[in-house]
Parts: structure tokens; C-alpha cells; sequence
């Protein structure tokens, strides 16, 4: 972490946040400070580019399945989940009901590992003070230790129902190439009720942790479903009225490159920044939480929507689904029997498959144009970071005048300490690299 | 007198998904003890403290794919005693270095309106035909426990021992039985790697090549066999995955992309230089 500032001719202010840590994926932060005080923020990612909507280009479903793994080694469950589901969608394939909760049970494993290793290991170092997770282990061994072990039990259930925690191979077009036998998940049944204990106190720590003061009202938009917590399916809807199917996102957004920026950035039609994640889920769905998950948010006292307003208590509601997708995990495993039908066979057919989950990060949609052999000739990724980009540099924005008149060390550490709020996944946003807004003020 | 000096692990990435450096971040049950017995002092997806080295082992991420990164990896190889590439982006190029055989700029102009602001080499390509590399944990990803006996053997001063055997002969310990012969599912098994644990065998899939060719591969033994059933293309498309561009898999996978990419300009650039 080092910043450095400096003031150009124009008597702008420019600070520089080198590359960002604790974050997946390389990016760094630009802030300018005109005269007037006005600020302007640029998130700038530096990764470099893959090419992974052409390099689904030519190939069948079940190739592309493992192709998109490939975006992200955090979330891989997460790019398989939107694919199969867009081309079972479009190929009209019959899913076994108990192949559908076995994919929930697989989101489960991906949420808790993603969610503790974000809670425990990146973020929670911010409100303790120290550099890393390692660092903070010689003080706080329990809690480092805790987060290991919860993220651990993510990584052996995806592990056990995809094959291994990163680039799981089970996931087909149909369901599973094998669906596990009941006993294969036996080993889990302790360790989650262990878990489920452990979670919920780590709810009742984070929502104790002192947060910097910030509010604002932010646009949210996440799936919401009839009777589940948001993941494999549902509407998407935003906390002002959005209702579309999940394969109409490109009904309310769009991706675009500002001429002066080299960015591809999702925006809603009238251009406002909108917030996906847990955060989002928790507001919009919080009737939809396990009971466990919904008392321990209850017992904090702190109302689902203040979640929402102060982007720092994401890791209130990263904690809370932590909680919900390790006892939804337990009840899952308790009643799980092996699908009559683990792989339906299906037909190709050309058309448009389009689909959107809830990954660890927020909302993920696919498209893929297919053609009459099942061959993708056409493919449109859009990963929760790139959705957020706008509403983080917005918040940025907001925050920045109550920050820059500190020493420079404490308002770097502040200020990434915001951007990990959003969690962000840079390694994921494969196709934008930089940002810029302009600022009328 | 003074605890001796603990090796400096580096840890930096390239074009790449994360997920090998995460899977340091995976040994749950030893990171604890890895953060003791070594000073993990550049790891920026887990770390704020920075450093640009000496190292006294840098582990790399991902295959070199823009300008910048032609350029770091030349710094980075200068202070490091000991570099070691982790994964299959960075020994053999990854997924992306299938674009090594299309023609980059339509590609990067499919992606991008405005492709000019984006800066990307013509070819994605694996650390060694950039820097020499002291060793290479093959995988997509890599496997946890031979990263952990990578270090486990630098720190006490021997050579690793990873396994060099393929896939098979891990699978037939196992006692799975073969996807190949009995179900005829096209598998790799033969000329790739081990180091999976036989994998996708034991999900009823056939091997998709994540560690790369094994030793003395004999691909064109097997793509004849394969033949037998499928088509040549289905065949060679077997090889254009994520380990695709190991010259042992090149020339199938670059007959793969052509039979799949028919409408785009075809260049074949089989070293890094700048696009």
C-alpha cells in the first residue's frame, strides 16, 4: 500500500493509490481534486485482458462450462451456474429437482469460501489495523483461524460435489456428469453444524466492528426469488421497481466504453451507479434468509436496509449469507438424496441462451448467441465488479473530502479500505481496464 | 545472536484468474505455519505490506500477455534467486494463449469498441520464453500439496518431488475404472500429466489435459485411437484447452482453433514478441 500526490499546472490535486491489495486482480486508484475541491475518482484495472468472449467462440456448452471457470479462480462456480443455466434455459433441458438443490448446495460451498475468505482474511485486517491476515494472526490467532476453517469447509463441499474447490469439472449441461452419493457428504454433517455456531458469532463481531461514518442511498439490484434466497434463479429487481426476467438484463442495462476511457462499464438506462452484492441481497431479500441467518441479522440490531447506506457494513451482510449459506448447506446435506436423473441428455438448438446468478459478488449475467449444433457464435460476460465499478468510484467521490486532509499513509488505507468493501474482483471484470467519470461539479 | 534470516517468498501474477495463487491461500490447515517459517513479503492479493524484492523465491502467476508485462517479468527474474511459474497460464500459456492463433486485433476489436485504448500483446505466452524459470508446478490449478512440497523442499535445501508419471497410472491405483474403454468417453488421460489425482475419471468425465503432457507424450498414438470413433476435429479440439499451446499439444490445437475460428485472418506466432 503507497500512495503518492502531487499538483499539476492546473493546481489540481492528483493522488495516487498504487496497485490495490487484498483485492483479486490488479487495480489501482486515481483521484483528482480540482480547485474548487471537486473530486474526481478512477478506479484503474490494470489486468490484462483474456479475451474469454471469444475464446467461447466456436465451442459447445459443455466446453464453455469449463472455459468460463477459467475468469475467475474465486468464483468459478459462480460462471459455471450463469452458463449451464442459460443453455438449459434455451435447450428447454427437464432438471431433476434434487439436481437443482445439489447445484444450491455447490453455490453454498462457493458463497462460504468466498464469503470467509473475504470476511476473515482481507477485509477484516482493515477494521483491526494490520496489514494481513498472517500479520493479524500473531494477535489474533482465534479469528484468523476461525476464517480458515470456515473457508476450508467451503473449499472441501465444493470439493466433494464439484470434484476440487477451484474449476470444479462436475457441472454438465443436464446436471452433473456424477452427482455424489449421499454418503460422500456425511463427513460435512459435523463440521457444519460447527460452523453454523461460528458464523453466527462472527455476525455479532463484525456488527461491533467501528465503521467510518458514510451514508448514501444507493441504487440496489439483485435477484429475488419466490421462496429462496437469491442464487441459481429468480427476477431481477432493484429497490425501485425493476422486475425482468434473468435473461433480460439488457433490458435496463448496457455495456459501454466512454470515448475518453478505455473502460467497458455496465449502466442502467438513465446512467445511475447501482450496487450489487451482498449488501444489495440482504436488503432486497432479507424475508428470504434462513432463520438462522435472518435472527443473528435481527440480533444486531442493525436494520437490513442501514446495511445499504454505509457501504462499509458489507461485511455485516458478507457475514449474514456466510451464516445463511452454512445452514442452508447443513439442511441441504441432512435431506440430500442421489438425483433420479443426475444428467438429463438434451438437444441443441440455435437461439439466444441468456441467464443471470447471484455470485459471492453480486449478479452475473451471460448471453451466448448459439447456433443449431450447440456452437457458441457470439458471447456477452458481465461480472459483478464491472456493475459496481460506477457505484464504487461514486462512492469514492463522496467520501473522498472527509479523508484527503489526512496523513497521507491513514487516507490510502482508508481508501482502499472502501474499495474492498465492494469486495471487488478485478481478475473477474476481464473486459474493462480503466475509468474514468467526469465530474461537473 | 540473531534467529536466522527467514527465505522471502514473493508472490505476483500475470494474465491469469487468481486461482493458483489462491490456492496458497487453500493450505488452511498450514498457512499458519508457512507464514512462520517463511516472510511472505510481496502477496498483494493477501497482503497491504509490499516489497520489490530481492526474493528469495518468487512464484508466478499467468502467462505474459501485455507490453508492461514483457518488461516486469525481466525485472522480476533479476530479483529473484529462485522463480517458480505456477499453474498452466504460466508454464504453458493458458487458455488465453489459444489467441496465439487467431488474429489478436479482430479479437481485441470484438471486445472492445474502442481497441486502440487497449494495451495487449499479440500472443499470451508462458514465463520460460521470457526468463529462465528454476521450476514449474504445472495444473489448472495447480495442486495444493505439490505446492506444498515445493516449499516444503526449498526450505530444507532438496529437490521436490513431484510425480511425472500420467494420469492413468494414477487412476488405475485408484482402481477407477476407465472412461476410455468402457464407456468410450474420450479422455487424455494417457499423455497428460498427473497430479489431479485422476480427477475427472472419478466424475465420469474424461481428462481435459489441466497439468499438460506428461513426459514423452505419445499424442499422436492416441489422437489416431480417438479417431477411430469421432472425427479428426473433434479430436484435435480435445488438445485447445488449457494447456493447449505446451508444444507438445501446439499442433493439434492449432489445426482445433482454425476448424473452429473458419471467418478470422489466421497468424501463427509461436514467441512473445509485441503485437
Amino acid at each position: 500500500m503507497h500512495g503518492t500526490t502531487e499538483t499539476n499546472a492546473r493546481g489540481d490535486l492528483h493522488y495516487e493509490v498504487g496497485q490495490l491489495t487484498r483485492v483479486e486482480g490488479e487495480g489501482s486508484l486515481d483521484l483528482r481534486v480540482a480547485p474548487d475541491g471537486s473530486v474526481q475518482a478512477q478506479l484503474r484495472i490494470f489486468e490484462a485482458p483474456r479475451y474469454f468472449e471469444r475464446l467461447v467462440t466456436g465451442r459447445t456448452p459443455d466446453e464453455v462450462l469449463d472455459i468460463v471457470a477459467r475468469i475467475c479462480g474465486i468464483c468459478p462456480v459462480a460462471y459455471q451456474m450463469s452458463a449451464v443455466h442459460a443453455f438449459e434455459s434455451l435447450f428447454e433441458v427437464p432438471i431433476d429437482p434434487a439436481v437443482r438443490r445439489l447445484r444450491r448446495l455447490l453455490y453454498c460451498g462457493e458463497w462460504i469460501e468466498s464469503h470467509g475468505l473475504h470476511v476473515f482474511l482481507l477485509h477484516l485486517p482493515d477494521f483491526l489495523g494490520y496489514p494481513s491476515a498472517l500479520e493479524m494472526a500473531a494477535d489474533h490467532r482465534d479469528l484468523v483461524e476461525r476464517g480458515l476453517r470456515l473457508k476450508k469447509l467451503g473449499n472441501r463441499l465444493v470439493s466433494i460435489v464439484g470434484g476440487r474447490a477451484i474449476h470444479p469439472v462436475s457441472v454438465r449441461v443436464g446436471g452433473f456428469s456424477r452427482a455424489v452419493r449421499p454418503a460422500e457428504l456425511d463427513e460435512l454433517r459435523a463440521p457444519l453444524e460447527a460452523a453454523i455456531a461460528e458464523a453466527a458469532a462472527t455476525v455479532a463481531l463484525v456488527a461491533g466492528l467501528e465503521t467510518p461514518a458514510f451514508s448514501r442511498a444507493p441504487r440496489l439490484v439483485a435477484l429475488r426469488h419466490p421462496a429462496e434466497y437469491p442464487m441459481n434463479e429468480g427476477r431481477i429487481t432493484s429497490n425501485d421497481g425493476l422486475d425482468l426476467a434473468p435473461a433480460d438484463w439488457r433490458r435496463a442495462f448496457h455495456e459501454v466504453q466512454v470515448p475518453w476511457s478505455n473502460a467497458l462499464q455496465s449502466r442502467a438506462e438513465d446512467g445511475v451507479p447501482y450496487l450489487v452484492g451482498p449488501a444489495a441481497r440482504v436488503a432486497l431479500s432479507a424475508d428470504r434468509l434462513h432463520p438462522l441467518a435472518r435472527a443473528a441479522l435481527e440480533a444486531t440490531g442493525i436494520p437490513a436496509e442501514a446495511l445499504q447506506t454505509n457501504i462499509f457494513r458489507s461485511i455485516v451482510a458478507r457475514s449474514v449469507e456466510l451464516l445463511h449459506a452454512l445452514a442452508e448447506a447443513r439442511d441441504i446435506v441432512t435431506d440430500y438424496r442421489t438425483p433420479d436423473l443426475p444428467l438429463a441428455s438434451w438437444q441443441p438448438r440455435a437461439g439466444i441462451a441468456a441467464w443471470a446468478t447471484e455470485a459471492p459478488r453480486g449478479l452475473l449475467f451471460h448471453r451466448y448467441r448459439v447456433d443449431a449444433k450447440g456452437h457458441v457464435r457470439e458471447a456477452q460476460i458481465v461480472p459483478p465488479t464491472s456493475q459496481n465499478q460506477a457505484a464504487i468510484e461514486h462512492d469514492l467521490e463522496l467520501f473522498a473530502p472527509a479523508v484527503l486532509d489526512l496523513p497521507q499513509e491513514e487516507a490510502t488505507r482508508r481508501f482502499e479500505q472502501l474499495i474492498r468493501s465492494y469486495d471487488p474482483c478485478i481478475s473477474c471484470a476481464t473486459h474493462f481496464l480503466q475509468l474514468r467519470i467526469e465530474d461537473d461539479r | 545472536m540473531d534467529a536466522p534470516r527467514l527465505p522471502r517468498i514473493g508472490v505476483v501474477k500475470l494474465a491469469s484468474c487468481d486461482g493458483c495463487q489462491l490456492t496458497l491461500l487453500d493450505l488452511e490447515d498450514e498457512l499458519l505455519a508457512i507464514g512462520e517459517r517463511f516472510e511472505l513479503v510481496e502477496f498483494p492479493e493477501a497482503s497491504s505490506r509490499r516489497s520489490t524484492g530481492p526474493y528469495d523465491i518468487l512464484l508466478v502467476e499467468g502467462s505474459v500477455s501485455t507490453p508492461e508485462q514483457a518488461e516486469h517479468i525481466v525485472e522480476l527474474r533479476a530479483r529473484a534467486k529462485r522463480l517458480v511459474t505456477i499453474g498452466a497460464c504460466a508454464t504453458a500459456g493458458g487458455i488465453q494463449a489459444l489467441r496465439n492463433w487467431a488474429d489478436e486485433p479482430t479479437w481485441r476489436a470484438s471486445v472492445y469498441p474502442s481497441p486502440d485504448d487497449v494495451r495487449s500483446l499479440a500472443t499470451a505466452t508462458p514465463v520460460s520464453e521470457h526468463v529462465a524459470v528454476d521450476a514449474e508446478l504445472p495444473g489448472c490449478p495447480i495442486d495444493g500439496r505439490q505446492l506444498l512440497e515445493l516449499l516444503t523442499a526449498f526450505r530444507v535445501g532438496r529437490r521436490p518431488q513431484l510425480p511425472d508419471e500420467a494420469v492413468c497410472m494414477e487412476c488405475k491405483r485408484l482402481g477407477r475404472v476407465c472412461v476410455l474403454v468402457a464407456e468410450g468417453t474420450p479422455c487424455l488421460g494417457p499423455v497428460t500429466q498427473t497430479g489431479c489425482g485422476a480427477l475427472c475419471p472419478g466424475y465420469a468425465r474424461g481428462c481435459y489435459a489441466c497439468f499438460g503432457p506428461k513426459q514423452a507424450p505419445n499424442v499422436d498414438g492416441l489422437s489416431r485411437w480417438l479417431a477411430i470413433e469421432r472425427s479428426t476435429p473433434e479430436v484435435d479440439r480435445l488438445f485447445a484447452g488449457f494447456t493447449g499451446y505446451a508444444p507438445a499439444f501446439r499442433d493439434s490445437t492449432e489445426r482445433a482453433v482454425a476448424a473452429m475460428q473458419p471467418p478470422a485472418r489466421r497468424r501463427r506466432r509461436s514467441n512473445g514478441e509485441a503485437g
